[in-house]
Order: structure tokens, then C-alpha cells, then sequence
């Protein structure tokens, strides 16, 4: 049988829903496996409904919102974009950056509205079902993703999300802009951390383990696993459990 | 006499729209009179808008949205007006309805009817580039969405009235006459384009590769014939060639218009820089004389054109133009920069047309009885932009002169702020105020969610298995009901939701048919009307995004519908009542800066009885006026002032404040308290009030160029216009005066047009040569930006022997005192140096804010300064006057440079967006806003950072410490904080991180 993706769109109300609408008027085809979910503005689009829908087997996601300069509110595509960048840096980690995209569509681009929607049905054809749907459900990729939205959701990688805009256009608190450049360097490198640390945890959270078993299981060299534990401790997240021999292991608080 | 509180708009674009809204929110009646089917105007024909390049559709829907539905509008389309007679303050309007022979109020807007009419007839919106049938709708996103049949086309087949569900089809129905009875009246009827065929030389309609500018911004629109894809008309390749010529029809005494378009160069500009976003092998020049961008970012828009998408300018007109016969590509032959004549091949050529006035002008002026000018556009004042020759009939927009988008809807806003002046004792007397049942009480009840399925006769019937999903529909957790309905949005179906309500105790209601941005606020209102609060209902758009869109699949479209409403019911059972709150409304107003516009706000206002506080930082009224005695068209100034000057310091409710310093504004819109000192004794006043207006103006340059202050010849062209009126003896030796232009603007320090610095000098050597013919005036100039009437004047200077002299960007003139002469060097490329020996030179210096003035004011407000130090307006197209902050308004040389009418025109717009919200006793906010959970908030403040409304505050609680409040009367719910909250403490009501969590996993 041929592989119907199941796909979720974040449309805003304003310039997206309204060119989806357009194209509706204009008798615009495109493949049905899209399901809208309307939001005020794409601004609104929380990272962390994307992970949701992912961890629940949607083969794929968009998110729409009007094009830079025509925010109904401002600025809050702007936000959206820079929102998404982490989600899709984060995705990166688990190469499931392509199930997700981010796309300004205007109220009177219906037919673009369509193609948009007939393209990312395509890929999403292509790349297949969602390893986290149906049988080959991917447990280990369910947790890593598990992983991922909880570090997004950490107060480290919001906050460098909520900041980024202002840092670039307006300066920091000493008046210095930082290019996107060096802040998607910095941001990067939280990502990878928050991301270990939070595999971290969730092992951690069903037994004591070693940073020698860490190191193991998630297949990362022991002394940045001990980097890692060291920071979490520092963060009062786990603590010492007990010591074996020479080896002390972790448990999560 | 009796007054009466209705106004009468004729004209629906955007600057009748803007004026009915204002009116509506101000509590008057308004008949809103349009003369074709739908709303909108040209506006809604445009692609993008410049400066900013914003989607024209994506910010006009949905004020016209707005406009469509308010209670206090009736919109009157398809109408003619026949007479007017009264009086201000009483009309009597007699106007004609002409026939749709479609039933407005059955009609649903389906479509189905065009689909099946066999005619084809030219299609206007698309500036016949397309076709529509006979029976059919102005535009997809028409308001009202009514369908209308072509009689001159119709075969009278009866197709369309057998297959319209909704029996709205009337063949029969005939033209109504309607006499209403109104206050006041406001003209917004538009212009009409220069149409081109007359002057055959540019070969349109012969050549199939030259079109106009409204066309090819068709051929632009995403939503045009071509469907967003630049195309030529001969083969459908794209251009790689574009010529743009500028001035068709317009600065053109033998076959066009004399006065200047206003608008040409920088839709021109646009069109080349979106015709080159769309395909990157469009290389567009554009030919044309000056280039006149003179408002605010203009000059940065066309540096970006030129700079940034390699847009070429050539400043001369054309020869000629020749079709190739084999290719129809264009030959055009035109003189370079130094004088040699080249022709060039262009694959497509676009007519910048002027704007002319509407061809029904002079109709109109018969039946209002109001003076047209020279031109045929409605004769205004400078010191009055919107009074017509007749009392109680205003006017706004392109029928005052041609202008752009924002200076319509700034006029629009100002003709009704000149209605509430007129009109304010009989506010909010004929407006309707429906009585609502309390609402009943759903806390602690298990969701009863009640399903209405639409049929949309058969456009969603016709592809979904309707029944089907009506059946699946019941099967659904805590649906107690779902049903079909034919059209859910008539008129009967509202009674049956109504009756369903009761009949099943519903608490819930969702509907599956169409798109929620037209059709929520309806059933919204049917459910409040039926005693549930209006934010317990769910909609899904099960048409416009399932059934048409997959008319080839219905078993899939089915399944999507089935989907789409198990989402809608997902979300259904977690929704829960919202409130609006309410605020009270302080009905004083703040008026910052005492210079012309500060006192005609201040004025307009505390006349119509709201206490007033009008705060200038100097001894005197008048700012920057003072120094000015005429302006270009001749009026008094001095005169003006003095008259305004003496009203203000004498008119009741007015209390004026001067030498004053404002320590603090606090609060928000409805709420404000400041308290500031005032006089040499400094003074301190405490008030409240409901309203801003900031109008504190900006200063002259004084420049340090040109050896300006180092010889007493050197003058500012301010300092020239005292001499011609305070002492013209000064100038009785003076044999020759050379001005240069753009001292101060347009420059890498201001890299801005000053909007006045052109007019002031032809003034002031009209003024000059009127006192003197034999005094030789010289005027240095980069652009001559006399636009709109002010071209005659620059006419009128040429022909008075004022010489003009062109010099490059980039060679500024050169000033040597030797031997105790002046001369001024002016460097020629295609003659060589040119020296002017002169007795004085006036430089026409530009309009400078200073950011050390205006940032106090700017952090005390929370309103944002533009990197020239202006203030930046909420929206530089639609709310022109308005900040994103709520309740605080911006007029004059504050927001931009600009003449003494333009001002004008701005201090009567925020008078009117300030009744919008004076005029009520209490405003409602929005009831689907953010709400931040105290006990998880940690204060960090990025939400602070995040909101584009200021609508959110750091408040020490004594529970939690610091943490974020939301104002709920500012916030706007789109949203932005919650997504980058860090402790996941801020939720939007109404779209809830567990509704859309519920509508997430309910997509199996």
C-alpha cells in the first residue's frame, strides 16, 4: 500500500490560513494529508508542540506564518523564525530536520499555499513513514527526541531563543549587537549540551549509573560525559548514589 | 435644526473604510455608499505596498472584514447617490440601489453559480487581463461576499438560479431608491488612472507588450491572471528587458495632467523591485525626470532599489517607441546623461500612469454642490485638507489630490475627527445596542458539545460524505449532538442552533464548514445569543481547506473532514468561558507639544468637551510656525497661527501648560496619570487622562556646510523668507540669489527628504521675483519634489525666468568667497564648471530630530524612535497615527518632515483615533490573551522583551517576588511570549498549550 504521511500544520490566522483559504476559493489541488491547526500567529508555535507531534508519530510538520515585515502582530513571525531555527538545529541531532519546515505563505498566495503544501507532502513521501510511528517504532530515537524536548524546553535554550532577536538588532545590555553568526555558534553549542545532559538524566532516571555506563549506553567519550555530570551536579539535578570499588555512580534527584 | 447622528461615506476603498470604522467606533450611524459590488478599491487590486513591501491583501482583509460586519455600518453596495440637500448637521441623501438580481441577504458567497454560467466577461479587477463569468464576485476575498449578475452579458440561460441551494438567484429584482437622513457626509470616492490610449506615441493597446502600472501590478499579484508570475502579453515569456516610463499622463501640460501623480515614482520603484524579487533575469530601468520620493523611508526605499536589486535609472524621457515586428520586443531611443541619442531593446514597457481625477467628478460636485479645483479634484484649503466648499461634506483621499495609502487613511482618520467636532452632542444616538441574556453559568459541567455539519449546498455536500461524518460526529466523546444543515450560516440555521441549544443543554458548539476569519464572529454571536459565553465555540474549516481543495479524492476529503472535526472536538471539551474585560475610560486627553499641530488636536478636541491638557516645553505657542509666513499655494501662516493661538488660549476645557516638563506618564490607554512642572516657577500639576497625542515637532538644520555663519550673505532660506517679509528693503540691492538645495537631507547624517525644502524655495523666489522681476534667482537642485498641486508652482517659477540647475549626488556645488565676492560653483558634466556670482545664497535646509529630545519622551511612553530619531508609527501603510501602544497617538513633524497641511491632516487624525476610544464609557479588551501562572513565573523578564505591545510589566508580588503581569488591556494574544516563556508559565487563553496539545494527538 502506498505511504500516506500524516502531516500537521501551524498556520497563522492572519496571512496563512487566509492564502490556505485562498486557495480553497480558487479550487487550488493539493494532497489531503494535511490537518490545520490555527494559531493567532506563528509566533504562538511552541517548540514544544512540534516535538509533541513528532513523539506521537506525525510524519510531518509545517508551520506557516506571514512573510517578514507582514506580522499582523509586529513581529511575531520574526520570533517564529527564530524559534524554529532551534527546533530545527535540535532536530538536526536525531536527523529528523527534514520532517519539519517552516514556510511564509501570504494571504494571496493561494496557489503557492498549495504548492508549498504539495511539495512538503512530497518530501515527507519520500523520506518515509515516521520512525516513530506504526511498527518500527524507534524506542532509543523515542527517548533522544524525549531528550531533545526537554532541553528545549530548559530554561537555558529558551532564554537563549528569547534573547537572540534583541541581541542581533538592538545590542545586548553593553550596546553590542552580536552577529547571527556567533549567536547561532553559542546556541549550537547549548543545544548539543542541553541535549546530552538530558539523555543524561533520562537514563538516570531508571537506575544509578556510572560515568563509565553513560558513556556506554549513549556512546559519547567518558571524560564529556563527566563534563556534563559535573554541571548537573553543579545544577543540583543528580547527585552522588553510591560508590563501587573505585567508581562512583549517579542518580537523578 | 435638528442634528443627526449618521454620516453619510461615499466610496468604500480604504480611506472610506478607515473613516466608517473610526465613525462606527465613535458611535455614530454610518451609511457607507459604494458604487460597485464590493469594498476595497484599488488598494485590494495592489500586490505589495512600498516602503515596506508589506502583501496590500494580507493588511486590508481584514479591516474590510471589519468594516463589512460592524453593527454601526450599513454597507449600501451597487449604489448611486442622486441628491443631497440640508444642511451640516441635517441631509437629506436620496440614492439609488441599483439591482444585483442576486438576494444579498440569501446569498452565501459559495461561488457555485459563477462555476456554472457559461458566459465569460471581461474581468475589471483584473484590469481585463482575465476573464469572470457572468454572474460573479469582484475578488475571492470581496466584502460583502455577494455574487452579482452582468445583465449586459447575461443570456438569461437560468442556470445559475437552478443550481443556487440558497434560492438567493432573482431575475426579477429591480433598482430601489433609499432616502436616508445624515449629520454629516465624507467623500472618499477615489481617483481614476490616467488611461494612456489617448497619446498614441507610447503604442498601448497597439503594441501587446506595453501595459500600465495597475495592470502589471496585477501581473504581479499572486492572486492575478498569471497567478504571481512576471509575463509578457505577446507570447507568456518572461521579460527580461523592462522599461519603466514615468509621467504618462501626468507633468504634462499638452496631453496629460499638469500636477504631479505624488505616487508614480515609488510604485514604480516597487513594481521594479518585486518584478526582479519574482525572477532574479528582470533587469528593470526606469526613465523619468525627477525622481520623487519624498516621504517617510523613501529615499531609502529607492537607494535599496538602485543598491540593492540593480534597479537603472535614467533621468530623461523618451523619444520613441517602435515594436519589432518579429519579436514585439520595444525599441526605444532616448538622450544619455551627456546628450547623445541611443535606442535600446526592451522585451515589455510599463505605463506609470498619473491619477486622474474620478470621472464622475464633476457628477459628484453637482449633486453635493461643492467647488471642484482647476484640476477637477475637490477644492481644499492648506489650513483645512478636508473641508470642501460646503459645510457639514468633508473630503479624504485621492478626490482631495493624488496621494499615497497612508496619507489617505490619515485624511480619512482626519475627516472623521472633523465629524466628531461637528456632530459630538448627537454622538451615540443612532447607533443600536443589542440586549444579550445573562450568560449561563457552565462551571463544574461536563462538556455537552453540540456539531453543526454544512452542506454549503453542495460545495463541501458535493465532495464529503456529509452524512458520514455527521454520523462519526456522534460518535464522538461528549457530543450530544450533530446535525446538517444546508447553509449553517443562514439565517434559519441560526434559530435551529439556537433551539439545539436549549433542546440539548449544549455548553459547547463547533461548526465544520468554512474559514473562522469571516464566519466566527456570526455564530460567536448566535451562541451569546442563545445565553452561552461566545469563546465556548469551536469552529473547522471543512470547505475552503478540505472540500474544494480535494475535489478529485472524496473518500480522502472525507476522511480529512472526519479528522478535522475530531480535532475541533478534541479542543471543544477543553475549551472553557473567557471574559472580556472591561476598562473605564478617563475622557481627558494629553497633548504634547503646543506648534500648530498639538493646538489643532488640543483645539478639535477640548471643543467637543473633553478636558484637555495641551503641554508645550517653551514660553510661546506655535513652534516651528513661527518662523514661517507663507506657504507655497499663498496662504497666511502668521495669520493662521495668531487666530489658532488666540483659540486656544480662550476656548473652555482647554488647559494649556507652558515652559512645562513632564516628570512621568504612567498607566495605560483609558488610564494615563502624568505629572509634570510648569512656568518659571515650576510648577507641578497632577491629571488622569484616557488618551496621548504626541506632537512634540522637530527643529530646522542649521547647517555647517557651505561657510554657512561665516558671511552675512549665507543665509538659511528661513532667514530669506523673513527679509521678503519682515524687511524686503534688505533686498533692494540684491541683483542675484542662488539657493541650494537638500542642505542637510538626503546626506549619509540625514539620509532622508525633508518633504518642504523644494516648496520653501519656490515660494520664497516667487515671492522674490513678484517684489523684484530683475533680481536673477538660481536654484541648485539634486530632485525637484513639488509633487501632487505644488508642480504648478514649480511651472509658475520656470516661467517667471527662475533658472534651475541639476547637480550630481555626488558633485555638491562649491562655494568661494574671493576678493569679497560670492560665487557658487556648480560642476556640469556634459557643459563643464558653471560659476554663479551671487548676493546671497539661501541654503533650503532640511528637518532634523534629535534623539537627546525625543528619547525621554520615547522611554516614558514605551513608543519607538526610528533610526532618524522620528517617531515610528504602529503600521507605516494602515495606522499611520497610531503607536503600537494602545492610546498613544503621533502627529506632525514628530513622525516625519512634512508641510503645514500634512500636519494638519495628521493632528485631525489622532483627534478622531482618539474619539474612537474617548467616545466610549468603557472598552472592552480582547478576551484571548495571555495569562501567567504566578507560582511557576521566576520574573526573568524576557516576556518583558518579547511583547511588540508593551503589554507586559515586572511587578513585586508579595506571594511570589518578582514576576511578569499582564496588562490585560493591552495584550493582543498573538502569542509571542508564551512560546519563549522559560519556565512555561504564560498560556494563551483560547489557544492553550492543552487545547492545541488535545488537537495535536487528535490527528490519527
Amino acid at each position: 500500500m502506498n505511504f500516506e504521511p500524516k502531516i500537521l500544520g501551524f498556520l497563522c490566522n492572519w496571512c496563512s490560513y487566509a492564502g490556505a483559504d485562498l486557495a480553497g476559493v480558487s479550487r487550488i489541488q493539493y494532497p489531503p494529508n494535511i490537518r490545520v491547526i490555527r494559531v493567532m500567529c506563528s509566533g504562538r508555535v511552541d517548540p514544544k508542540f512540534i516535538f509533541t507531534s513528532l513523539q506521537v508519530g506525525i510524519d510531518g510538520i509545517i508551520v506557516m506564518g506571514c512573510h517578514p515585515g507582514d506580522c499582523h502582530y509586529l513581529e511575531g513571525n520574526y520570533e517564529a523564525e527564530v524559534k524554529f531555527k532551534m527546533v530545527k538545529l535540535l532536530l538536526n541531532l536525531v536527523d529528523l530536520q527534514d520532517r519539519v519546515h517552516l514556510e511564509w505563505v501570504s494571504a494571496s498566495e493561494g496557489v503557492r499555499f498549495g504548492e508549498v503544501v504539495t511539495n512538503f507532502t512530497e518530501s515527507i513521501k519520500k523520506l518515509g513513514p515516521s520512525p516513530l510511528s506504526g511498527e518500527n517504532f524507534d524506542q532509543h530515537l523515542f527517548e533522544k527526541l524525549k531528550a531533545i524536548e526537554l532541553a528545549a524546553d530548559g530554561e537555558r535554550l529558551r532564554a537563549l531563543v528569547a534573547r537572540k532577536r534583541i541581541i542581533m538588532e538592538e545590542g545586548n545590555i553593553y550596546g553590542e549587537k552580536i552577529s547571527q553568526e556567533d549567536l547561532d555558534e553559542i546556541l549550537i553549542s547549548a543545544i548539543e549540551d542541553e541535549f546530552l545532559r538530558q539523555q543524561i538524566l533520562l537514563k538516570l532516571k531508571n537506575e544509578p549509573l556510572s560515568v563509565k555506563d553513560l558513556s556506554q549506553l549513549l556512546n559519547i567519550d567518558s571524560s564529556v560525559i563527566l563534563k556534563h555530570i559535573i554541571s548537573l551536579k553543579a545544577r543540583n539535578l543528580i547527585d552522588y548514589d553510591k560508590i563501587e570499588g573505585i567508581t562512583p555512580f549517579y542518580q537523578k534527584l | 435644526m435638528n442634528k443627526v447622528g449618521a454620516v453619510l461615506v461615499v466610496g468604500a476603498g480604504i480611506g472610506g473604510s478607515q473613516v466608517s470604522l473610526d465613525l462606527a467606533e465613535s458611535g455614530y450611524k454610518v451609511y457607507l455608499v459604494e458604487k460597485s459590488t464590493s469594498i476595497g478599491g484599488v488598494m485590494a487590486q495592489l500586490d505589495k505596498t512600498f516602503p515596506t513591501n508589506d502583501c496590500a491583501m494580507c493588511i486590508i482583509s481584514p479591516k474590510l472584514v471589519e468594516t463589512g460586519r460592524h453593527h454601526n455600518i450599513d454597507l449600501i453596495i451597487n449604489a448611486d447617490i442622486r441628491e443631497a440637500s440640508g444642511d451640516a448637521g441635517n441631509f437629506t441623501i436620496k440614492l439609488t440601489k441599483r439591482a444585483l438580481y442576486v438576494n444579498q441577504e440569501k446569498c452565501t458567497g459559495c461561488g457555485v453559480c459563477g462555476q456554472e454560467c457559461p458566459i465569460e466577461a471581461i474581468d475589471t479587477f483584473n484590469e481585463g487581463l482575465s476573464m469572470c463569468k457572468a454572474t460573479s464576485v469582484k475578488y475571492p476575498q470581496a466584502v460583502p461576499l455577494v455574487y452579482y449578475i452582468n445583465l449586459e452579458k447575461c443570456i438569461g440561460c437560468g442556470i445559475c438560479y437552478g443550481v443556487c441551494k440558497a434560492k438567493a438567484v432573482e431575475y426579477d429584482q429591480t433598482d430601489r431608491e433609499i432616502e436616508i437622513n445624515v449629520g454629516a457626509v465624507i467623500l472618499a470616492p477615489g481617483f481614476d488612472e490616467f488611461e494612456p490610449d489617448s497619446i498614441k506615441e507610447y503604442g498601448y493597446s497597439k503594441y501587446r507588450n506595453v501595459v500600465t502600472s495597475i495592470e502589471f501590478e496585477r501581473i504581479l499579484s499572486a492572486s492575478g491572471p498569471f497567478a504571481g508570475k512576471v509575463l509578457r502579453l505577446s507570447d507568456g515569456d518572461i521579460p527580461r528587458k523592462i522599461a519603466f516610463l514615468q509621467c504618462i499622463g501626468s507633468r504634462d501640460m499638452k496631453r496629460g495632467q499638469p500636477y504631479c501623480s505624488s505616487v508614480c515614482c515609488m510604485y514604480t520603484a516597487k513594481e521594479a523591485v518585486i518584478a526582479k524579487e519574482h525572477f532574479d533575469v528582470i533587469n528593470p530601468t526606469i526613465f523619468c525626470m525627477d525622481v520623487r520620493a519624498y516621504g517617510k523611508d523613501f529615499d531609502k526605499y529607492i537607494e535599496r532599489a538602485k543598491n540593492q536589486y540593480g534597479v537603472r535609472y535614467i533621468k530623461n524621457r523618451i523619444a520613441s517607441i517602435l515594436e519589432m515586428p518579429e519579436t514585439k520586443d520595444l525599441k526605444i531611443s532616448y538622450e544619455t546623461e551627456d546628450g547623445k541619442i541611443v535606442e535600446e531593446i526592451f522585451n515589455m514597457l510599463v505605463l506609470s500612469v498619473g491619477l486622474n481625477p474620478p470621472k464622475d467628478a464633476k457628477k459628484i460636485a453637482d449633486v453635493f454642490n461643492i467647488n471642484l479645483n482647476e484640476y477637477n479634484f475637490c477644492e481644499t484649503n492648506s489650513f483645512n485638507p478636508i473641508q470642501t466648499s460646503r459645510p457639514g461634506i468633508f473630503v479624504c483621499g485621492a478626490f482631495q489630490g493624488p496621494k499615497d495609502i497612508p496619507e489617505t487613511v490619515t485624511q480619512a482618520s482626519a475627516a472623521a475627527g472633523a465629524v466628531n467636532v461637528l456632530l459630538s452632542e448627537v454622538k451615540n444616538t443612532l447607533i443600536t445596542k443589542k440586549e444579550l441574556p445573562e450568560e449561563i453559568d457552565v462551571r463544574g459541567q461536563p462538556p455537552r458539545i453540540g456539531v453543526f455539519i454544512c452542506h454549503c449546498g453542495i460545495n463541501i455536500g458535493g465532495y464529503v460524505d456529509v452524512p458520514a461524518v455527521t454520523e462519526y460526529a456522534n460518535k464522538l466523546p461528549n457530543v450530544v449532538m450533530a446535525d446538517r444543515n444546508l447553509y449553517t450560516c443562514s439565517a434559519d440555521t441560526q434559530t435551529i442552533i439556537k433551539e439545539k441549544i436549549k433542546e440539548y443543554n449544549l455548553n459547547r458548539v463547533i461548526v465544520a464548514s468554512c474559514t473562522p476569519r469571516t464566519h466566527e464572529p456570526l455564530f460567536q454571536e448566535t451562541i451569546r445569543e442563545a445565553g452561552l459565553n461566545r469563546y465556548l465555540f469551536q469552529m473547522t474549516n471543512i470547505r475552503d481547506q478540505c472540500s474544494w481543495v480535494h475535489m478529485h479524492e472524496p473518500e480522502n476529503a472525507t476522511e480529512k473532514a472526519k479528522d478535522l472535526v475530531r480535532m475541533a472536538v478534541n479542543k471543544a471539551r477543553r475549551i472553557f468561558p473567557l471574559q472580556r474585560m472591561t476598562l473605564d475610560v478617563t475622557k481627558n486627553v494629553l497633548v504634547i507639544g503646543g506648534g500648530i499641530t498639538g493646538m489643532v488636536a488640543a483645539l478639535d478636541l477640548a471643543q467637543q468637551g473633553f478636558e484637555t491638557y495641551l503641554v508645550e516645553r517653551e514660553k510661546e505657542l506655535g513652534g516651528i510656525a513661527r518662523e514661517i509666513y507663507s506657504t507655497l499655494e499663498g496662504d497666511n501662516v502668521q495669520e493662521f497661527l495668531s487666530d489658532l493661538i488666540k483659540k486656544v488660549k480662550t476656548q473652555e476645557n482647554l488647559n494649556l501648560y507652558t515652559e512645562a516638563n513632564i516628570e512621568a506618564i504612567d498607566g495605560y490607554v483609558g488610564n494615563f496619570h502624568t505629572s509634570l512642572t510648569y512656568g518659571d516657577k515650576k510648577i507641578p500639576v497632577e491629571f488622569d487622562h484616557g488618551v496621548v497625542i504626541v506632537a512634540t515637532g522637530a527643529n530646522e538644520y542649521i547647517p555647517t556646510e557651505y561657510q554657512y555663519g561665516e558671511d552675512p550673505r549665507i543665509i538659511r532660506q528661513s532667514e530669506l523668507e523673513e527679509k521678503i517679509y519682515k524687511s524686503p528693503n534688505e533686498l533692494k540691492d540684491v541683483k542675484s540669489i542662488v539657493m541650494i538645495q537638500c542642505v542637510g537631507s538626503r546626506n549619509e547624517e540625514h539620509p532622508y527628504c525633508s518633504k518642504m525644502c523644494c516648496a520653501e524655495a519656490i515660494k520664497n523666489a516667487l515671492k522674490i521675483k513678484e517684489l523684484n522681476p530683475e533680481i536673477n534667482i538660481t536654484i541648485l537642485f539634486r530632485d525637484i519634489r513639488t509633487y501632487g498641486f505644488k508642480e504648478k508652482y514649480y511651472q509658475k517659477a520656470r516661467q517667471a525666468g527662475v533658472l534651475f540647475i541639476q547637480f550630481n549626488d555626488n558633485q555638491e556645488p562649491e562655494v568661494k568667497i574671493e576678493n569679497g565676492n560670492l560665487n557658487i560653483i556648480v560642476k556640469k558634466p556634459d557643459v563643464g564648471d558653471i560659476s554663479i556670482k551671487a548676493d546671497l545664497l539661501a541654503l533650503s535646509v532640511g528637518i532634523v530630530s534629535s534623539r537627546d529630545e525625543k528619547e525621554e519622551l520615547a522611554m516614558q511612553l514605551k513608543v519607538p524612535l526610528n533610526d532618524d530619531n522620528f517617531f515610528l508609527e504602529a503600521h507605516v501603510k494602515l495606522r499611520p497615527v497610531d503607536f503600537a501602544t494602545e492610546g498613544v497617538f503621533v502627529a506632525g513633524l514628530a513622525h516625519a518632515p512634512k508641510p503645514i497641511e500634512d500636519c494638519i491632516s495628521q493632528a485631525k487624525a489622532t483627534v478622531s483615533r482618539a474619539c474612537t476610544i474617548l467616545s466610549k464609557d468603557k472598552i472592552e479588551a480582547e478576551g484571548k490573551i495571555a495569562r501567567i501562572d504566578p507560582t511557576r513565573c521566576t520574573g526573568c523578564g524576557l516576556c518583558v522583551l518579547n511583547c511588540a505591545y508593551n503589554a507586559i510589566e515586572l511587578q513585586e508580588d508579595r506571594r511570589f517576588g518578582t514576576i511578569a503581569v499582564i496588562n490585560e488591556a493591552l495584550c493582543k494574544g498573538c502569542g509571542a511570549c508564551s512560546g519563549n516563556c522559560r519556565c512555561s508559565a504564560i498560556d494563551i487563553l483560547g489557544f492553550t498549550g492543552e487545547q492545541i496539545f488535545a488537537m495535536i494527538m487528535g490527528r490519527e
